[in-house]
């Protein structure tokens, strides 16, 4: 997904001279073309994030399209109040596009882990939020919203979802209709949510935006009363948009998410997952258990 | 102006007015002689361009743009209620003359860094100056924006620090001229009262480098009672109080 993003934003560069780039020191590596063919408009700030968003609310006071990318801790908990104060409050159009989610960095402890990104900005007031399950939903979702005037964070993850959906910003997808219950799988859950459901009746919406909530979707397509949510961060970010969405319905909600607990463990990711039971075999077993109690 | 502050402070019972005495002769000569800012051209981006970092002293900001016609008189009177233009902090939603929502301390100096790039990108002449305040100076993010202004030789970009000293019971900042001047500043160094002196050191002329104006400043100035007095911060007068201040400014 990384490398989509270099692509992605390459061509925005190119196309669009309001876009400019900032990068706290990270993907310079990946972006040191753009570093050449655009001095004026792509820029490795350094390692000072919470000035780096401040600045960036000064380039879109004049009509520049901001783009942030460091690792989401750095971002989402040490600049949270430039991006609540500077853009949100302000109204100014924005993006953050974050790598590192949860415990992508998981050998490099916890200061570089992220499960509490969502969740937290969930708290503030009109940011957008977008989790890409495939390097091309990216690419479609970046284009269709990073010049609208809003905030909007993007969380690239190191791992993707085997095939890409046509995935619409705002909008969830329905990828399977069944009786028993709803799943919503976010971003990259989605492959071990279709593994774990191939043979069971369930519906399956897929979410890549997840604020604003599409509330309609969920609406329309939860009669069994039963919701699990497969995120891949902190467990229960959704449940405030969940619990409006299907208001007055008698509703059981489960989570398959990241528990609330710091990861003292290195290794790697794939390791964590697997502590965490969030491999598909494990992920399987736990919606059966979940559909059948 | 001084009477204005105070009596919109007391009827609202908000507002932090030693701060905005403190910067009130700044603010003055700012739109009064300096700035490129006017009613009409307001809304264009090609103009010189304004942030009040330390939002707190938002009072003194309000009547200065109420003199030059930017908002009406009768906002001053709602200031702080339920559905005033003008709060506590500045909102720049809500007044186009305020161009940033500044009220955390040391958020509205990187904005303005931000705003100096855009300008250069923009190879547009005009400038921007930011006041922050010498408590602001503890803020990491003002020691960062030093850096970002002077590594991207922003110099369309003017930072006054409002040096009335409200940091020294806390931290004390030694010489701010020389810090500002190790990280490859211009620095001038005026008596933050004398409005002749003020002007000259805003109208230096650019020398490639971004500039520093280390106003000193008297806490309250103005006000005898207020001057250099903590308890006054973030305190409105009495009826009492406020009789016995506007007997004083007579």
């Amino acid at each position: 997904m990384r490398k989509q993003f270099v692509r992605t934003v390459e061509e925005v560069l190119s196309n669009d001279k309001k876009s400019v780039l900032l990068l706290g020191d990270i993907g310079v590596f990946g972006f040191r073309n753009s570093l050449l063919k655009y001095p004026d408009r792509v820029y490795n700030i350094g390692i000072l994030e919470q000035s780096t968003i401040s600045l960036a609310a000064g380039l879109a006071m004049h009509d520049f399209v901001p783009i942030v990318h460091t690792i989401a801790p750095f971002i989402v908990e040490r600049a949270l109040e430039q991006i609540k104060d500077d853009f949100g409050y302000q109204k100014l159009g924005g993006n953050f596009v974050s790598v590192g989610s949860s415990y992508d960095y998981a050998a490099l402890g916890c200061t570089h882990h992220c499960p509490g990104d969502v969740g937290i900005l969930k708290n503030v007031p009109e940011i957008e939020i977008v989790v890409p399950g495939h390097p091309e939903e990216f690419d479609r979702l970046f284009k269709q919203s990073y010049d609208n005037g809003r905030p909007t964070y993007f969380r690239l993850s190191e791992n993707s979802n085997g095939e890409s959906l046509k995935v619409k910003f705002g909008k969830a997808n329905i990828v399977k209709r069944g009786k028993k219950a709803t799943i919503i799988a976010v971003g990259p859950m989605l492959e071990n949510v279709l593994r774990a459901c191939r043979d069971l009746d369930v519906t399956i919406l897929y979410y890549t935006t997840l604020n604003p909530f599409d509330s309609d979707t969920l609406k329309n397509n939860a009669s069994s009363g039963t919701v699990i949510v497969c995120e891949p961060y902190y467990s229960g970010a959704l449940d405030y948009d969940i619990t409006e969405a299907l208001a007055g319905r008698n509703t059981k909600i489960f989570h398959i998410g990241i528990k609330r607990e710091f990861i003292r463990q290195f290794g790697k990711k794939e390791e964590i997952d697997e502590l965490l039971g969030l491999t598909s075999e494990n992920m399987e077993n736990r919606i059966k258990k979940l559909i059948k109690s | 102006m001084i009477r204005k502050i105070i009596e919109m402070s007391h009827v609202a019972g908000e507002g932090h007015i030693p701060s905005a005495l403190s910067v009130l002769d700044i603010l003055w000569v700012l739109y009064d002689k300096v700035l490129d800012i006017t009613p009409a051209n307001i809304h264009k981006t090609e103009r010189d361009h304004f942030i009040l970092s330390k939002g707190h002293a938002s009072l003194a900001l309000y009547v200065i743009l109420a003199e030059k016609g930017f908002i009406g008189s009768s906002a001053l009177k709602d200031f702080a209620k339920k559905k005033s233009i003008l709060g506590g902090h500045p909102d720049r939603t809500k007044v186009a003359a305020v161009e940033a929502s500044t009220g955390s301390l040391g958020h509205g100096f990187p904005m303005a860094v931000g705003q100096a790039m855009a300008m250069k990108i923009r190879a547009l002449p005009h400038r921007v100056f930011v006041i922050i305040g010498d408590g602001e100076c503890n803020e990491g993010t003002v020691w960062e924006s030093v850096k970002l202004a002077a590594h991207h030789q922003l110099s369309n970009l003017r930072c006054i620090v409002d040096n009335n000293h409200s940091s020294d019971r806390a931290l004390k900042l030694g010489e701010l001229g020389m810090k500002f001047e190790s990280f490859g500043w211009h620095v001038i160094l005026v008596d933050g009262h004398d409005q002749e002196k003020i002007r000259k050191a805003l109208c230096t002329k650019n020398n490639g480098r971004p500039i520093a104006i280390i106003a000193e400043t008297i806490k309250g100035k103005g006000v005898k009672k207020m001057e250099n007095n903590p308890e006054w911060h973030h305190k409105s007068p009495t009826a009492e109080e406020f009789a016995d201040i506007m007997n004083q400014l007579k």
